[in-house]
C-alpha cells in the first residue's frame, strides 16, 4: 500500500495503540496535520507547546502510557525542550514528534530551522532524525519501544516537511509493519542477578536499623504491591521520596512518608541512623541525601535500579541490584523467604520504638490561623484532602506550594501525585493536570499551584475548557515566589530581592473567568470548605481559586542547602532535636 | 615516562549520523575528560570503532563505563590495559633542520622507524608510529631543534593476541 509520510505517521501512531496527542500546527509539521482530520487519534490544541510536552507527561504519569506531543519545527521544538528535559530528568516516557524544514533546505538556516536533534541530544534518552519516509514506520516503532521499556525516558522523532508532504516525491512510501527492532547497542536489562539477590536477602534480614528508601522507580516499573509484599513481610519502614509519593500508602503503619530537604523529621532521621538503606528505584539526589558525605553514614547500601549508571553514582553501594524494581522486589521476597522470611528477621522492637518516639515528638505541625489572620496554606491543603475522593490526582508546580502539597495530603494510591521532581519545573503543575485529566477522567484532578508557576502556564486553561477537560485549580496565593523569598529570609539576613509578584496583579478570579473557567476567591477559613467543595461540584468547566495564604509561611522542616541532613531544621514550636 | 591514570576504552558504535557528538556530548555533559580520540570505520561497515583515551581521575571508570552504555548507539564497551593490548599513535611533525642539525634528526628518524615525508631548505616533515611512550620520547627528542607543527593522532588499539598464538612482543 502507497502512502505519504504524513499518513504512514498517523498510522504509525494509531498502531502503537495512541488514543491522544497534544501539539500545535506549524509550518514544516504541518502536512502531518491533514491526514490526522482522518485519523482515531484525538488531538488537543494546546497555546504554547511547553503545555503540549506538560500534559504529555502527565498523561504518561497518571496512565503509564507513554504520552505523546506534536509540533513544528524551530520555535515550537525549542518550546518543548523544558518538558522534554523534565520527562528525561524524571524518567517519563514520551514520544515527541517535531516538524523539520525539508531535508535540502538543513543547514541554510531556513525559516524555523533548528538543529533540533542537537539541541536535544542531552535531554532525550535517545532522538532520530528521519532520512527518509520508508524508515518513518520502523523509526516510530524503534521510539516507542526505547521510551517505554529499560528506564523510561522521552524520544524525540524530528521529521523533515519534504517526507510529510505528499506534493514531494520524497514523501511516497511503501507501508509495512515493523516487527522487531535493529538497536544492537539497546538491551536494557530488567531481570535481577541471583547472586545479588541473596547478598541483599542475608543483609536485610540480619539488619537491626533497616530503612526501605523507595523512589519513583517502584511507579515506573508498576511494583507498588510488591513493595506492599516486601514491606510487610520484613516489616521494615518505608520512606517515600517525592517522586514515589503514593507508592506506598501513607496511611499504611510502616509508611514514614517523605524524606529530603523539607522531609518529616522521621523519615530523614530513620535515613539518618539506619544501618541498612533498601533503595529501590531511588537515586541518592541531593535534596535527597543533603551533604553526601554525612548522609546516612553507619548504613550498608542495597541499591536496586534498572539504570546501572545509577548504580555507585553518588554512593557506592554494597549490593548493586541492576533490575527492573518490581522483578527485583519479587526476587527479594523469595529469597527472604527462603532464608526464614518474618521469622528470620533480626530483633528490631528497639529501632521500631525509636521511631514511634519520633514520630509523635516530631510530627508536622504549623500555627494554625489566628482569628482575623490570614490562611494557612497547611490548612487549606488539608480542607482540600480531606473534601476529595480518596483517589483524587494531584498536580504541583514546583516551590512552597508543591512542598506543603507532598507533606500535607495523604497519598494512599499509586499514581495519585504527579510533579516536575529533579528538573523543578514551575508552571508545571496545569498542563499536567490537563494531561492526567485527559487520561484519567473518571478521576477528580487537582492541581495546586503556587501564584509564580501559575503565571507561567496559566493559558493552558483556554485548552482545558475549549477540550473540555475540566480541572481544578488551588492557587495558593502568598504574592511572593515564595520559596525563594523563604532562603532569603533565612539565609540572606531578610534581603528580598526580586521576589515580590503582588496578590492582585494579574487578578486571578477575573483572568480565569476571561479564560472560561469559574473562579473564586478566598481569604478567610470558614470560606474554604465551601469554596472546595462548589469546586467538586463542577464538572462542566475547569474552576479556579485563588486562595490567599500568609506570605511568611515557610515550608518546615527544612535542610538548609549542602548541609547534613543530621541538622535539619523544624518548626519553630518544635524544640530542637537531640539526636 | 611517568605512568598516567589514564585508560583506553575501544567503543564500537552504530555508523550513524551524529554519533560522535552524542559520545563527545556525554563527556562534556558529565564532567568526564577525553585525553584522546580517534575514529574509523571498521571491517564491519555498519559499526564504527572509537578509541577513547579518558582521565581516571575525572571520573570513575566503572560510571564512564555505564553513562556511555547507556546510549543507544553504544554497541558495545570494553577497556583495553595497556598491558593487555597492542598500542599506536600515529605523529607528523616539521622541525626545524637546517645544516648541522640536519643530520642529527636523520639519526632520530631512523633510529626510531620514522620517515621523511617532506623536505625544504631548513625544515624537515617526517611521521613517526609507535605505543604512545614511544611517540612522547620521539617528540621529546625533537624538540629541541624547534618544533614548527605537530599533530599526534590519538591513540589506536587492538587486544593482544594470546601468546600461544606466537605473538611478538611490542618493541
Amino acid at each position: 500500500m502507497k502512502l505519504n509520510g504524513g499518513q504512514a505517521l498517523m498510522r504509525s501512531l494509531e498502531r502503537q495503540g495512541v488514543e491522544i496527542v497534544f501539539g500545535l500546527p506549524g509550518g514544516a509539521i504541518l502536512p502531518a496535520y491533514d491526514p490526522l482530520i482522518d485519523s482515531t487519534i484525538r488531538h488537543v490544541l494546546v497555546r504554547h507547546e511547553q503545555g503540549a510536552g506538560h500534559m504529555a507527561q502527565g498523561y504518561a504519569q497518571a496512565t503509564g502510557r507513554p504520552g505523546v506531543a506534536i509540533v513544528t519545527s524551530g520555535p515550537g521544538a525549542t518550546n518543548i525542550v523544558t518538558p522534554l528535559c523534565d520527562a528525561y530528568m524524571d524518567s517519563v516516557p514520551l514520544v515527541v514528534i517535531t516538524g523539520q524544514v525539508p531535508y535540502a533546505a538543513i543547514g541554510t538556516d531556513a525559516f524555523q530551522e533548528c538543529d533540533t536533534t542537537g539541541i536535544t541530544m542531552s535531554v532525550t534518552k535517545h532522538n532520530f532524525l528521519v532520512s527518509n519516509a520508508q524508515e518513518l514506520p520502523q523509526v516510530i516503532h524503534d521510539a516507542f519501544h526505547i521510551a517505554t521499556t529499560g528506564r523510561p525516558g522521552p524520544v524525540l522523532v524530528d521529521i523533515p516537511k519534504c517526507i510529510v508532504d505528499p506534493r514531494n516525491p520524497r514523501s511516497g512510501l511503501e507501508w509495512y509493519e515493523p516487527d522487531g527492532h535493529d538497536l544492537p547497542g539497546y538491551r536494557p536489562r530488567t531481570e535481577p542477578d541471583a547472586g545479588a539477590i541473596a547478598a541483599a536477602a542475608e543483609l536485610i534480614c540480619a539488619a537491626a536499623r533497616p530503612v526501605i528508601y523507595s523512589g519513583g522507580g517502584i511507579l515506573k516499573s508498576r511494583a507498588a504491591d510488591a513493595l506492599m509484599r516486601f514491606a510487610e513481610l520484613v516489616q521494615i519502614p518505608v520512606v517515600t521520596t517525592l517522586m514515589n509519593r503514593g507508592g506506598f500508602p501513607d496511611d499504611h503503619p510502616l509508611c514514614l512518608g517523605m524524606p529530603g530537604m523539607h522531609g518529616n523529621y522521621t523519615a530523614v532521621t530513620s535515613m539518618q541512623r539506619a544501618d541498612l538503606l533498601i533503595t529501590l528505584g531511588a537515586r541518592f539526589d541531593d535534596r535527597v541525601t543533603g551533604k553526601v558525605g554525612a548522609f546516612a553514614p553507619d548504613a550498608k547500601i542495597i541499591h536496586m535500579d534498572i539504570d546501572p549508571a545509577e548504580l555507585g553514582k553518588v554512593r557506592r553501594p554494597d549490593v548493586a541490584i541492576a533490575a527492573d524494581c518490581r522483578l527485583g522486589i519479587e526476587a527479594l521476597i523469595e529469597a527472604v523467604d527462603a532464608l526464614g522470611g518474618a521469622e528470620a528477621q533480626a530483633d528490631r522492637r528497639q529501632w521500631h520504638d525509636t521511631i514511634a518516639d519520633w514520630r509523635q515528638r516530631y510530627p508536622l505541625v504549623y500555627e494554625p490561623t489566628e482569628p482575623g489572620g490570614a490562611l494557612k496554606p497547611q490548612f487549606v491543603l488539608e480542607q482540600l484532602r480531606d473534601a476529595t475522593p480518596t483517589d483524587t490526582i494531584v498536580c504541583a508546580g514546583v516551590g512552597q506550594h508543591q512542598m506543603w502539597a507532598s507533606q500535607y495530603w495523604r497519598f494512599n494510591h499509586p499514581y495519585t501525585w504527579i510533579n516536575s521532581g529533579g528538573l523543578g519545573t514551575m508552571g508545571y503543575a496545569v498542563p499536567a493536570a490537563i494531561g492526567a485529566k485527559a487520561g484519567r477522567p473518571d478521576r477528580m484532578v487537582w492541581a495546586v499551584d503556587g501564584d509564580g508557576c501559575f503565571q507561567m502556564t496559566a493559558q493552558e486553561l483556554v485548552t482545558a475548557n475549549t477540550e473540555r477537560i475540566p480541572i481544578k485549580v488551588a492557587i495558593l496565593n502568598n504574592a511572593y515566589l515564595g520559596m525563594v523569598r523563604q532562603w532569603q529570609e533565612m539565609f540572606y539576613e531578610e534581603r528580598y530581592s526580586e521576589v515580590y509578584l503582588s496578590p492582585d496583579l494579574p487578578d486571578y478570579k477575573g483572568w480565569a473567568e476571561a479564560m472560561g473557567c469559574e473562579a473564586m476567591r478566598i481569604e478567610n477559613p470558614d470560606e474554604v470548605r465551601p469554596a472546595i467543595d462548589k469546586a467538586n461540584e463542577i464538572d462542566d468547566r475547569s474552576v479556579v481559586i485563588d486562595f490567599r495564604i500568609d506570605t511568611t509561611e515557610k515550608v518546615f522542616p527544612m535542610v538548609p542547602a549542602g548541609a547534613s541532613n543530621d541538622d535539619i531544621v523544624l518548626d519553630p514550636s518544635q524544640h530542637p532535636p537531640r539526636p | 615516562m611517568a605512568v598516567k591514570p589514564h585508560h583506553t576504552l575501544v567503543v564500537l558504535v552504530e555508523n550513524k549520523a551524529g554519533v560522535l557528538a552524542r559520545v563527545a556530548g556525554l563527556f562534556a555533559r558529565r564532567g568526564f575528560n577525553i585525553e584522546s580520540l580517534a575514529v574509523a570505520p571498521t571491517d564491519d561497515s555498519r559499526l564504527s570503532r572509537i578509541t577513547l583515551v579518558v582521565d581516571a581521575e575525572s571520573a570513575p571508570l566503572e560510571q564512564i563505563i555505564n553513562q556511555l552504555d547507556k546510549l543507544i548507539n553504544v554497541v558495545s564497551i570494553r577497556e583495553l590495559a595497556s598491558s593487555e593490548s597492542v598500542e599506536r599513535e600515529l605523529l607528523v611533525v616539521t622541525v626545524n633542520a637546517s645544516g648541522e642539525t640536519r643530520g642529527q634528526i636523520m639519526d632520530l628518524v631512523r633510529i626510531f622507524d620514522g620517515r621523511v615525508l617532506n623536505v625544504g631548505p631548513d625544515r624537515l616533515m617526517v611521521s613517526m608510529s609507535g605505543g604512545p611512550n614511544r611517540v612522547d620520547d620521539f617528540e621529546s627528542l625533537l624538540r629541541p631543534y624547534g618544533i614548527v607543527e605537530l599533530q599526534r593522532t590519538g591513540k589506536v588499539a587492538l587486544p593482544r593476541l594470546a601468546k600461544a598464538g606466537g605473538e611478538v612482543g611490542e618493541f
